[in-house]
């Protein structure tokens, strides 16, 4: 194939790399105003007075609103296709404040300055009350974070509003109890994964105005263009069709941006104002106003039989999500979907999980999605169970895993389509040198190095809920526009989805451009999430392309008098089999689009799919822990990777490195953390610490291709399952070097000391 | 207050605040190139350089840049274009949100270090922090590029 599997360049990746005006805020008007948000300093609290008139008056400010200027209705900003399962709890501006850092006033004024000013001159009172800061006492608090009455969902969650239950989430599959019983082996944890920050590099930001019609458009720094549209109808209470939202270069997202954030408070300020607004999260509220992670409480119980098949899974999960439901429905389920399908030779499993309300940041979309914190507890907990049976850690995984053809017990009967998780297993062995390194080898000066290894899998798309649409054509000028709501956030989907329709049309890639993510012009696409993009968006767009190709054969033939099965493409022209006759889509399109043809040749498709086929995952960690201090380094980590196949080897690797260095942040460095009034105490890069280039030791990957067959050229998801497998395999490496095991993420030098002390 | 600077070879003049920092002066200049990504002096993305020395333009008041020759990646398109051809070909710039910040500490790197080892290349980079693609794909452009690979 000439441009799948090929590492082509991001076809944005100079002006972006050069520093070209393209992002959000280099877009923005020069005279837009600056608006800011004053945030609560409570962690729970009503409003009971709130005095603007100082503020107001101030030269410069432009407006000041408060929760008695916003719309009555709840909404949510979780960036999720309708309807959204997270529940409608938030108002633009609330009386009640539930954190701190909750939004209790908007300013906007000509410059940041006056902002700022007007900021310090509201005169808030407050009516504190008694914040649910723990999520494990959340259930059953006497204080209730979300009271009101017009909370609601568009369907069933499980929510109990009362017990500050947002969600539940209950499956299950045979009597896991009589099977713990029948078991030669049975193995239980519980396992703390952290709160953990997005950081991308652009923080959150929108730029807002009226176009010539009337009508409000957002420049958002989003994932998710077409929700983002649709949330601003309901929270400004518009009707869509007033709204466009257009996605530019965006600075990174990693699920962050798949949850809103400024836009309603700039679109607000733009309606009441007239004028254009831009709103900008310094880092601090990126830290702190946004969203994170979920931190997780996970009780996991095994068990296996004399020959070490894993015949019973029990999953109990708390999740904490913060003063809002933002994808705590979703992010719950997921700890459960993208985990228990690892191992099929169960006989029964169960799963039960919470997500809870408290007085703390909103927890969000985070690439992994509950798979992250899944597998970090179920994967540490295979590790006990192979410890327990003396078994090879690869090897009780090479004898439980999932194979292709296979179903598994929560599965409804879905088969395994692809998987080279096994190859993955066997290569990451060899990568590491398991064979001479596990479990551990004294290297002197009291340091030890140890391996670790765990597996992962997530998810391609939503099935039966993820649609993508895409839209090609021949223009009149020999070229082709490629049309996609997909979100290029750094990710490069730009780039792959032109190369799977070059590879359709045979034409090369500068033959087609791409225009992506603007609500009024892009087919609907949900936005780039869910590890969607190549797998569903990418299916769009080689339906729509065979289609488009299908078109040009026919009116092709059509116009050299020829039937359509005599022709077939050649270069930038379709001729005729026998070699005597040819047209050139230049000639094409001026035949059809010009004059007197009057039939633009278009083609269109929508996908979605009733799978959603795992990527696989071998990750393999060696550390060096020093005994005397507790310090761990990480010297090597190789991932092996099954994502069908690989359309762009050098964009896939990049996305596997990056994803890999956060899961390495959460798994030593990285934490969300409160004071003991709920206030954040790491809102900024000196608090807390995301991965340097010194922390990351050597990364390394290899792929080990499958062939998908509802994929588009076998391909399956890469952006998420890359996030997994580091917190298991590191803990598990520290576990083999120095006999402590760390359950509460992230492990720091500090935990290793003191478990050293206990042992 | 007005400062007169040189920035990427020309000669200005401008008005600034007392309190203005120098890549809120560049940009609002029109270079746009200058990110600021952390408020604490932390990410490296707002990196120029004054008289030729990598430097945080973030911390530094517009006021010191005054009778200083300032150089953003603007004012080095051959230069940067020819790493940032590299980094790109790897996939290493992702989201593109740190590279032009990330370009000049690597070319200044270039002026100061000779053959430089790989722990010192880290070391030199540190302070120019990425989220996206965990460094690996960075350092392979950087050896590329200094013909050290």
């Amino acid at each position: 194939m000439e441009n799948v599997g090929q590492s082509i360049r991001k076809i944005d990746g100079m002006a972006i790399a050069m520093g070209k005006p393209v992002y959000t805020e280099d877009l923005a008007m020069p005279n837009a105003l600056v608006v800011k948000i004053l945030r609560s300093p409570h962690a729970f609290a009503k409003i009971t007075s709130i005095d603007i008139s100082n503020a107001e008056s101030l030269e410069g400010v432009e407006c000041i609103l408060t929760f008695k200027d916003v719309p009555n209705a709840r909404f949510t900003l979780a960036g999720q296709s309708y309807p959204e399962p997270s529940p409608y709890d938030r108002l633009i501006l609330d009386q009640i404040v539930r954190y701190v850092g909750d939004e209790v006033a908007i300013i906007a004024a000509v410059d940041e300055k006056t902002a700022l000013l007007a900021m310090k001159r509201i005169k808030v009172k407050y009516e504190v009350m008694e914040p649910v800061l723990d999520f494990e006492q959340a259930i059953g608090h006497p204080s209730v974070v979300h009271p009101e009455e017009d909370l609601s969902c568009n369907f069933e969650i499980g929510l109990q509003k009362e017990n500050n239950i947002t969600s539940s989430s209950h499956e299950e599959v045979g009597d896991v109890d009589e099977e713990f019983k029948r078991c030669a082996v049975v193995v239980e944890d519980v396992y703390y994964p952290q709160a953990q920050a997005h950081t991308m590099m652009e923080t959150y930001r929108a730029f807002t105005y009226l176009d010539h019609a009337g009508r409000l458009i957002a420049v958002s720094s989003t994932q998710v263009p077409f929700h983002i549209k649709r949330q601003l109808a309901r929270a400004l209470q518009i009707p869509a069709s007033k709204i466009r939202v257009i996605k530019p270069r965006i600075g990174g997202g990693f699920g962050g941006k798949q949850t809103g954030a400024g836009d309603v408070f700039a679109g607000l300020v733009t309606l009441k104002t007239g004028k254009p607004a831009m709103i900008i999260y310094d880092r601090k509220e990126t830290f702190s106003a946004t969203t994170s992670r979920h931190a997780m409480r996970l009780k996991v119980k095994l068990g296996a039989d004399q020959e070490g098949f894993i015949r019973a899974i029990d999953m109990q999960v708390l999740s904490d999500t913060g003063a809002y439901g933002e994808h705590a429905p979703t992010v719950l389920g997921c700890v459960g979907h993208y985990t228990l399908p690892l191992y099929n030779k169960t006989r029964a499993v169960r799963f039960d999980g919470k997500a809870v309300y408290t007085n703390k940041m909103p927890a969000g979309a985070f690439r992994g999605y509950g798979a992250t914190q899944g597998t970090f507890a179920l994967e540490s907990t295979v590790n006990m169970l192979a410890e327990q049976l003396k078994m090879d850690p690869t090897e009780i995984r090479l004898k439980n895993i999932s194979k292709v053809g296979e179903t598994f017990l929560t599965g409804q009967g879905v088969m395994l389509g692809s998987s080279t998780l096994d190859r993955c297993i066997a290569k990451g062995k060899e990568l590491i040198g398991w064979e001479e390194k596990f479990p551990r080898r004294e290297v002197g000066y009291n340091k030890v190095r140890a391996v670790g290894m765990a597996i992962t899998m997530q998810g391609s798309g939503i099935a039966n809920i993820g649609t993508a649409s895409a839209e090609i054509r021949l223009n009149d000028d020999g070229n082709f526009t490629l049309l996609t709501g997909a979100t290029d956030m750094g990710t490069g989907c730009d780039t792959i989805l032109s190369q799977m329709a070059a590879e359709i049309l045979e034409v090369p890639m500068e033959k087609i451009i791409v225009h992506a993510g603007d609500t009024d012009t892009s087919p609907y696409d949900p936005g780039s999430y869910a590890s969607s993009t190549t797998y569903v968006a990418g299916g769009a767009v080689v339906k729509a392309s065979e289609e488009l190709k299908h078109k040009i054969l026919a009116q092709s033939a059509a116009i050299l008098g020829v039937a359509p099965q005599d022709v077939e493409f050649d270069g930038l022209a379709v001729r005729t089999i026998s070699g005597d006759q040819e047209i050139s889509f230049a000639k094409l399109a001026e035949l059809t689009i010009l004059g007197t043809g009057k039939l633009q040749l278009v083609g269109y498709a929508t996908q979605g799919c009733e799978v959603s086929p795992p990527p696989y995952i071998a990750g393999f960690a060696e550390v060096e822990v020093d005994q005397e201090t507790g310090k761990v380094d990480l010297i090597d980590y190789v991932a092996v990777i099954d994502c069908g196949t690989v359309i762009n080897p050098n964009l896939a690797r990049i996305q596997a490195e990056g994803g890999i260095a956060q899961g390495i942040g959460m798994a030593l460095y990285e934490q969300v953390r409160y004071d003991e009034i709920g206030k954040m105490a790491t809102n900024s890069f000196m608090q807390y610490k995301i991965p340097s280039r010194k922390d990351v030791g050597k990364v390394r990957i290899a792929f080990e291709e499958s062939y998908e067959p509802t994929g588009p050229f076998g391909a399956k998801s890469i952006g998420e399952v890359v996030a997994n497998t580091p917190p298991p395999a590191i803990s598990h490496a520290i576990y083999n070097a120095v006999g402590v095991r760390e359950n509460h993420l992230p492990i720091t030098p500090e935990k290793v000391f003191l478990g050293m002390q206990k042992l | 207050m007005q400062i007169e600077l040189t920035i990427n070879d020309k000669v200005v003049k401008w008005e600034v605040a007392n309190d203005e920092f120098l890549a809120d002066t560049l940009r609002s200049h029109g270079f746009l190139s200058v990110k600021k990504a952390c408020d604490t002096s932390c990410c490296g993305l707002c990196t120029v350089w004054m008289d030729g020395k990598s430097m945080l333009s973030c911390s530094v008041l517009s006021l010191r840049a005054h009778s200083k020759k300032i150089t953003t990646i603007e004012g080095l398109p051959k230069e940067a274009e020819e790493f940032a051809q590299i980094l790109s070909a790897e996939g290493a710039e992702q989201c593109g949100f740190c590279s032009p910040g990330f370009i000049m500490s690597v070319l200044a790197m270039k002026n100061e270090l000779v053959n430089p080892t790989e722990e010192e290349i880290i070391h030199y980079l540190t302070g120019n922090l990425c989220r996206c693609t965990g460094y690996m794909g960075q350092l392979r452009a950087i050896k590329i590029y200094l013909g050290v690979a």
